[in-house]
């Protein structure tokens, strides 16, 4: 029976940036723990004979043979960006004044 | 910047013990980058070496650069270690923007090399430095940071990042904790750095060019008191990029750390920076705020499994490494550990072993290059390498003295025409006139001129004192200007004086 605490989906939001009002965060826990059970469920048809996974192809050693390819124009590599200086991705403060 | 306090070296050597640890970060020199075809020329205008892949766009998915794997496992084979058989990349979650994906592609728990060693030699002592793993990632983009007081991140208003440098293959290799270097610490960093560095030049598997950052080192160090088994907490310096920055950068922080200590202090586990002007290093982020990246296995790259065969095919295909070259070297010249450890420290082994190929005695090439050359290049402030003298040019010199048509006094004039630009030696010989005075007609004339002008000393070697010819033979050279041959000016002279010996 694993049990998602409300600090660990506080920890969670903290490092994916997202601020949880403090009723997010049980709603949250419950609904967490309902997909680690559900996924847990697959240990339960897991035998010893099937090794784990982490991709859903037995492929090993898929390669590019290193060579140059085109790249994007500055313009294009730009496009989508909110903000832009001197050819450059312009991003917000990155840290505050502290440490 | 810092005003922290700082215990003189020896005194924290007295006290502590240091224990170091070293991460390196080496870019590939691939001609495209690790998970897509974007070129990795340095010093391309901003976000020119763009694309979908390495801009992270929707839908765009990384493969594998073939050449990269294979050098990665070339550096594992010539740093000793164990090849996975099988193993995967991993996704390293942060935010930060010098990754446009919020992750890096790096590896975690399964390393394509692990458990090798390098050996360096320190004050003559070989030293086995031992490698935790090797493993392959992508470099991150460059950020600018604008405005705020010190034109660093802290404080800053704002950043631009460039993200050409984002997804060039990069190397991390990792020392296992390096104890008991005792007050030898920073000189084994540098050591290693230096023979981290000659090993990759030998691979061909990357530029190292560390002031372009190609090859840059975080330095963990931590002191401990004499006599404790327990490690001390460590901090680690990050980005430090120049090897005599290694070694300032390990010194410094013992001397800040064993000042701290020794106040009752304690040491907190944090990221450091090093300044180039100080040697000092200032406190970056606390580690603990940032540590969990939720590493898992990239789900965009299938398992890396290097086949046996070809990677036995790779380790028997590896060049002589840098130190076996060393071997090599010395024992073909015969001189003796300290000598060939001289000429490593000056960088001058790759310069004596042109010059012996050229066809100057190995002792010859030697003596030139550490002796006369070193002290110009001191004078100068450069390195051996950017002296205007090439190893041929050093090699017809020692030809000409072996053939007798210079002495060394003269040979260390030819060597400094030629420094000074005034063409090759023989061009400095005819244009200086230093042809050593062979005529025995001009030799002659002017021991008789010496004689007349010495009469003492000349006596003196008449009634037996033949030490005194010594200042006769001096007086011949200072009026021949240095070209008189001294052994035969000698001769004549107690032939002269009816002496001898």
């Amino acid at each position: 029976m694993s049990a998602i605490t409300r600090d660990e989906v506080a920890h969670l939001a903290r490092l994916s940036r997202l601020a949880l009002a403090d009723e997010e965060l049980d709603h949250f826990a419950a609904q967490l723990d309902v997909i680690i059970g559900a996924v847990a469920r697959v240990a339960e048809v897991a035998a010893d004979d099937i090794p784990p996974s982490s991709h859903a192809l037995p492929l090993t050693n898929v390669y590019r043979p290193d060579e140059v390819r085109p790249s994007l124009t500055p313009d294009q590599a730009l496009s989508g960006a909110p903000a832009v200086e001197d050819g450059r991705f312009r991003v917000p403060r990155i840290l505050g004044e502290e440490a | 910047m810092s005003t922290e306090t700082l215990m003189p070296y020896d005194e924290a050597l007295e006290r502590f013990e240091p224990v170091l640890g070293l991460e390196t970060h080496v870019e590939l020199g691939t001609a495209s980058k690790m998970f897509c075809g974007c070129p990795t020329t340095f010093g391309a205008p901003p976000n020119t070496h763009v694309c979908p892949v390495c801009l992270a766009l929707p839908g765009a998915l990384p493969t594998a650069n073939a050449a990269a794997i294979e050098s990665t496992i070339r550096i594992g084979l010539a740093l000793n270690c164990s090849i996975a058989e099988w193993c995967r990349f991993a996704r390293k979650n942060y935010f930060y923007p010098d990754m446009p994906k919020n992750y890096q592609i790096s590896q975690y728990d399964e390393p394509l090399c692990s458990d090798g060693y390098l050996d360096v030699e320190v004050d003559g002592k070989t030293v086995r430095i031992e490698i935790e793993r090797v493993h392959l990632e992508e470099d991150t983009g460059k950020s600018t940071h604008v405005g705020g007081a010190t034109g660093r991140i802290h404080g800053a208003d704002y950043s631009i990042v460039d993200y050409n440098r984002a997804g060039i293959p990069l190397v991390e290799i990792v020392t296992k904790p390096i104890p008991g270097t005792d007050r030898l610490a920073p000189e084994i960093a540098r050591a290693y750095g230096t023979e981290l560095r000659e090993v990759m030049r030998g691979l061909g598997v990357s530029d190292v060019r560390m002031e372009e950052g190609s090859m840059r080192f975080d330095v963990n160090v931590s002191l401990m008191p004499r006599g404790s088994s327990e490690w001390g907490t460590r901090t680690e310096t990050k980005n430090v990029n120049s090897l005599r920055s290694v070694e300032r950068s390990v010194r410094g922080e013992i001397e800040r750390q064993a000042a701290i200590l020794a106040g009752g202090g304690r040491i907190f586990q944090e990221t450091r920076h090093f300044h180039e002007n100080t040697g000092t290093t200032t406190s970056g982020r606390s580690k603990e705020e940032a540590q969990d990246y939720r590493y898992f296995p990239e789900p965009d790259l299938v398992p890396i499994a290097p086949d046996t065969a070809w990677v036995a095919s790779l380790k028997a295909a590896l060049p002589e490494l840098p130190s076996a070259r060393r071997k090599r070297l010395q024992q073909e010249w015969g001189v003796s550990d300290l000598d060939m450890a001289a000429m490593h420290n000056a960088d001058a082994i790759g310069l004596v072993e042109a010059t012996v190929a050229a066809g100057a005695p190995p002792a010859d090439a030697r003596k030139w290059w550490m002796g006369e050359l070193a002290r110009r290049a001191n004078e100068a402030g450069v390195p051996l390498s950017e002296l205007l003298i090439t190893p041929d040019q050093i090699a017809r010199v020692c030809a000409m003295v072996a053939g007798g048509a210079l002495n060394d006094k003269l040979a260390r004039q030819v060597l400094e025409g030629v420094l000074n630009g005034e063409g090759s030696p023989d061009e400095v010989v005819a244009a200086r006139g230093l042809q050593i005075v062979n005529d025995e007609g001009e030799l002659t004339a002017i021991i008789d001129q010496v004689l007349a002008d010495n009469a003492a000393a000349a006596d003196k070697v008449r009634s037996g004192k033949i030490a005194a010819v010594g200042a006769l033979v001096g007086g011949v050279m200072k009026a021949s200007r240095g070209k008189a041959d001294a052994g035969r000016a000698r001769e004549l002279l107690l032939e002269k004086l009816g002496v001898s010996e």
